[in-house]
């Protein structure tokens, strides 16, 4: 699989603007992709809520994407990183994000049934690094 | 920051919500309405989202919290024109908008409205 | 003593046409349809061994395939196996086309080399091992398009099987026929969705008489469906509920959240007639 170098990049995600900001580029990005109108829709609310975390919970970080070809087929990898204070209880905020009323948790739970693959490392005091994948 | 304009239409407040919002843009329209409904006494506010692409989680529940406090405050909220992609995704997310009454468009967003304003009314009558 | 793969790209360099030519006569099969596709991998062959030539530039080696070295070759081998597939080749015809490259690589070696069996051994062995790896890129390539191209016969089957109807002014209905399954659901619950925004209709009808089982995974697929309609502002009912499914929907626990159900079609009709709006009166006759 390989990545297209020219189709990488990455965005600060420090204020709400930057969220507004992330989800223009997340729209630019499947456009180019030609995802189609759902997949876009899903793609780029998936953004606007793990945007809002790095912002809202994570004390600030970035956003990086990359355009991904894997023989045929085509999807894009995004990144949320945050150097903030971790995720204490992840099992919990991934199933019980709804219930709990959090803003954290409903925007993990609800961003993985968004996506193709969906993968989170964090670690109390560590920052947190969420990673989502969409494929056409 | 920007704010999203009012119209008022007899007792009915009208809302078109036409850009990608920012979260206090959005908090901001839940303040102004509060207050234009108990300044209007308006009976009824529609909300016209068919031009917006993206309803993520934050938006949503301002919706709900539109329609709740609306309520509260005794008019009736209609949010009309949700895109299906839209309406696809939220579901998705695992938001249903329960307690928020919808319509295709505005047209019959307001029909809907003033249908629930007479039931409102006549069920003052009763009372008095 | 020379790397191969300078020894392969300077003979390539050195003889492009010649190698050209003797590649495409190994490769055709000699039938007259071989002959009309002859033309267009004239083509091909000049396409795949410019990447081939970046590769051997990029110093990659057979080991290392999937290295950023051979990106551009095996892109070019994609859409070849891609395009051969479309157009109706075999996985052993593609493969075929790509296997005979060796021999003017073989035949232009030794022609150089004979006196040094050294370098000799290596350029060949670093072909050969390359142009099998090729080969192979394509079969697994053609096998996911042929993949793809049944997938995409299943959709188009699906959405044919999945007519969306307006049985009357603001009121459409969809026959379920058959299993249903996550895709299933979300291509219906956009096509549906479309239509509804498309002709300003109220009130949605799912029918699925036509659907033998229903289980708590397709009642969760049929409860989106009605929430996104529902959050649209449209209605949807479900019609068709056989006594089967109304038990296992009982028996499972399954709770369907104030949705409304019909036995039968003709039912739902009805009421979604009613709702509109319209009374139906039958005229004296």
């Amino acid at each position: 699989m390989t990545t297209n170098p020219d189709a990488q990049g990455a965005m600060p995600l420090r204020s709400e603007q930057d969220i507004v900001m992330s989800r223009q580029m997340v729209r630019k990005l499947t456009q180019a992709l030609k995802f189609s109108l759902v997949d876009q829709t899903k793609m780029i609310t998936a953004a606007s809520e793990l945007s809002r975390n790095t912002v809202v919970y994570g004390g600030g970080g970035e956003m990086r994407w990359e355009m991904l070809q894997d023989g045929l087929r085509q999807g894009l990898r995004l990144h949320f990183e945050d150097q903030g204070p971790g995720i204490p209880d992840l099992d919990l905020a991934l199933t019980d994000g709804w219930t709990s009323g959090s803003g954290l948790g409903v925007g993990l739970s609800g961003s993985r049934r968004l996506v193709n693959e969906f993968e989170i490392r964090t670690a109390v005091g560590e920052g947190t690094c969420v990673t989502i994948t969409r494929w056409k | 920051m920007e704010r999203i304009p009012i119209l008022r239409m007899g007792r009915y407040l009208l809302v078109t919500i036409q850009v990608d919002m920012q979260d206090q843009t959005a908090l901001a329209l839940q303040d102004d309405l509060a207050a234009r409904i108990e300044s209007t006494a308006a009976r009824g506010v529609l909300i016209d989202i068919s031009a917006l692409e993206i309803v993520d989680s934050f938006i949503g529940r301002m919706l709900a919290s539109i329609s709740g406090i609306a309520g509260v405050l005794g008019a009736t909220t209609v949010v009309v024109g949700m895109q299906p992609a839209v309406a696809i995704t939220l579901v998705e997310l695992g938001l249903s908008l329960d307690g928020v009454r919808t319509a295709l468009d505005v047209e019959r967003g307001m029909k809907l409205l003033t249908a629930a304003t007479m039931e409102h009314d006549l069920g003052d009558d009763d009372q008095s | 003593m020379n790397a191969p793969q300078d020894v392969l790209n300077e003979l390539i360099n050195n003889s492009k046409e010649s190698v050209l030519t003797e590649w495409l006569a190994e490769s055709f099969t000699g039938s007259a349809a071989a002959k009309s596709l002859h033309q267009g991998h004239a083509e091909d062959a000049r396409v795949l061994l410019q990447a081939f030539q970046e590769g051997l530039q990029a110093r990659g080696t057979a080991e290392h395939f999937e290295g950023a070295a051979w990106g551009p070759l095996r892109q070019r081998l994609a859409e070849l196996s891609a395009n051969r597939a479309a157009q109706g080749a075999t996985a052993g015809d593609t493969s075929h086309f790509v296997l005979a490259m060796k021999k003017p690589l073989f035949a232009g070696v030794q022609k150089r080399f004979t006196a040094e069996p050294q370098t000799l051994m290596e350029a060949v062995w670093l072909a050969s091992t390359l142009v099998d790896r090729m080969a192979q890129f394509t079969v697994t390539t053609y096998q996911r398009t042929r993949e793809d191209i049944i997938r995409r016969q299943q959709q188009e089957l699906l959405e044919l099987s999945t007519p969306v109807v307006k049985l009357w002014e603001g009121v459409l209905a969809v026959p379920m026929i058959g299993t249903l399954d996550s895709s299933r659901t979300q291509l219906v619950m956009e096509t549906l969705l479309q239509r509804i925004v498309e002709t300003g209709s109220e009130i949605a009808i799912i029918d699925i008489t036509g659907v033998p089982t229903v289980d708590t995974l397709v009642a969760q697929h049929l409860m989106k469906t009605v929430t996104a309609i529902r959050l649209m502002g449209a209605e949807c009912i479900i019609s068709g509920i056989r006594p089967q499914i109304a038990q296992t929907i009982v028996h499972l626990g399954i709770d369907l959240q104030g949705i409304t159900t019909k036995a039968s079609l003709a039912d739902a009709l009805f009421l979604a007639m009613r709702s509109a709006g319209y009374t139906v009166s039958r005229q004296k006759s």
